[in-house]
Order: C-alpha cells, then structure tokens, then sequence
C-alpha cells in the first residue's frame, strides 16, 4: 500500500482521530494513559494505536518501562505539501517579526 | 508523574526517505544541502563532541532584517551517518533565546528496500516559546513550518531534488 493511502486509512476511523487529537493536547502520553480515554478494550486501543503508528502518524519511544505515543504530523505534512501547498503562494518571511507576534499572543 | 496539565516536553518527528543514511546525514550537516530545504540557511557544525553549530539565517531572511546567525549550539555525539545529538538554541529572537539550551537528537536507520528512516526527538522542557516554533504552530505567523515543514522538504530534495523552499 502507497504510505498516502496508509495515511488517509488511518485517518479514516473517529477513534483514530481522537487518539491524534489527544496527543495533539499532551503528547507522549502512555497506552495506560490513552486507553482511559477511549470507550474501548485495551486490546482495541492497541490496534488503532498501531494502524497509526505503521501509516507514520505517532511516534513510540521507551521511557524506563513505559512506551511513550508521540504525534508525528509529517505524513500529513507531506500530503499537505504536496496536494494543498502548491495552489498557495507562501513566503517565509522567517522569524523576524515573530518577538511582536508573541507579544501580542499575550 | 503524570497530570493533567502536565507540560509537553518533548517532541518527536519521523520520516521515511528513500536515500542512503549517508545522503541523509549529509542534507543535515552539510550547508550546500541545508540551503535547499526548510529554513534554507547554512549550517555550521564541527562534528566532534563539544564542537560548535551555528545555523545562519538564509539570506531572505536576512534582508528582511534577521540576525547573521539563526539558531547555536555543541555538538554532544556525532556518529556519521547514524546518530547526531546536539544543543539547540533559537537565538534569532531576544525573547526566545533567553528560553537557553534545548537537546536535539537526530537518528538515521536504514531499512529495506533503500529506505532510511530518520527520527527527530526534541526535548523541549520549560522552552514554549520552542515548543510552539518547532511545532510549526507559528506558521501563520511567518515563521515557518518548523520540524514537520523542514522533514517533508528533506525528503522532498532528497528523493525528486526538487526544492520546496524558495
């Protein structure tokens, strides 16, 4: 299967996209940590977890005992690149102003 | 340890590339390749434990007024074409340096087929100001698209050659 078409399956699934959006919010959480999040079996939880991790979209790391779930958003930024930002005229006009934009973020 | 307003600490990013880790290690530490993608500036690394990095701003950005140098930091491990640890601090911006040292890792592993797999772990703790830059939350902003932006521009060089950045 072409990664891309790994990618829109796994996102494909509102529990998939819960648990991104859950990291989104607090990454590195544990499967412990995820799991009590979801209506589901840990066993199910385990099989959305990993469709993500083979599409690329989450991270794992050993921390001591623990597995750690990181998002990785670059999957979805290389079909962003690719299928989105080229009808878009984008600069970077880099971090120059960025000190005032911050500022103003409050 | 864990709470519900538990900070994010660290970040991790991963791309596949169909390249060689040495071609990978090379588009990271070498300026003619650094210039191509992302933030498109050169890079200055001495590839020894203690030796120094500098990012440098690209040259758009330095006609819209940036300092001469981007990003610094030392060089803790460098072990060509696999593993590069290193301190990262933003020094473009007054109020985000002062955020000081942060603790980048770069891992290149080759699998089957020609493809490597390259991961990103940052540790960002007590650096928001980081943590939203790298993220790319500050994108709208002119600030670019941070690891998730410079990954695809990788492997979008080092795969087609063709360049994102302009």
């Amino acid at each position: 299967m072409e990664d891309d078409d790994l990618v829109f399956r796994a996102l494909a699934n509102p529990a998939r996209r819960f648990l991104l959006d859950l990291l989104f919010e607090r990454d590195g959480r544990t499967l412990a940590e995820l799991e009590s999040e979801l209506e589901m079996t840990r066993i199910g939880a385990m099989k959305h977890l990993r469709v993500l991790e083979d599409a690329g979209l989450l991270v794992t790391q050993r921390s001591g005992r623990e597995k750690r779930h990181f998002l990785n958003p670059v999957p979805i930024r290389l079909i962003h690149d690719r299928w989105i930002d080229k009808y878009r005229e984008r600069r970077v006009s880099a971090l120059v102003h960025l000190k005032s934009e911050l500022e103003t973020k409050g | 340890m864990t709470t519900m307003t538990e900070a994010r600490t660290i970040q991790a990013y991963r791309v596949y590339i169909r390249a060689t880790p040495e071609a990978i290690w090379t588009a990271i530490t070498d300026p003619e390749w650094t210039s191509r993608y992302g933030y498109a500036g050169r890079v200055e690394y001495d590839l020894r434990p203690g030796g120094a990095y500098r990012a440098l701003s690209s040259e758009p950005m330095r006609a819209a007024g940036a300092p001469e140098v981007a990003v610094d930091g030392e060089v803790i491990e460098a072990d060509p074409p696999r593993r590069l640890v290193q301190t990262w601090r933003m020094v473009m911006d007054p109020g985000l340096a002062a955020e000081g040292f942060t603790r980048l890792t770069h891992e290149i592993e080759p699998l089957a087929d020609g493809v490597t797999k390259l991961t990103i772990t940052h540790d960002l703790t007590d650096t928001p100001g980081y943590r939203a830059l790298v993220a790319g939350e500050l994108e709208d902003r002119g600030a670019g698209g941070g690891w998730p932006w410079v990954l695809s521009g990788l492997k979008t060089l080092l795969e087609t050659g063709a360049s994102l950045t302009h």
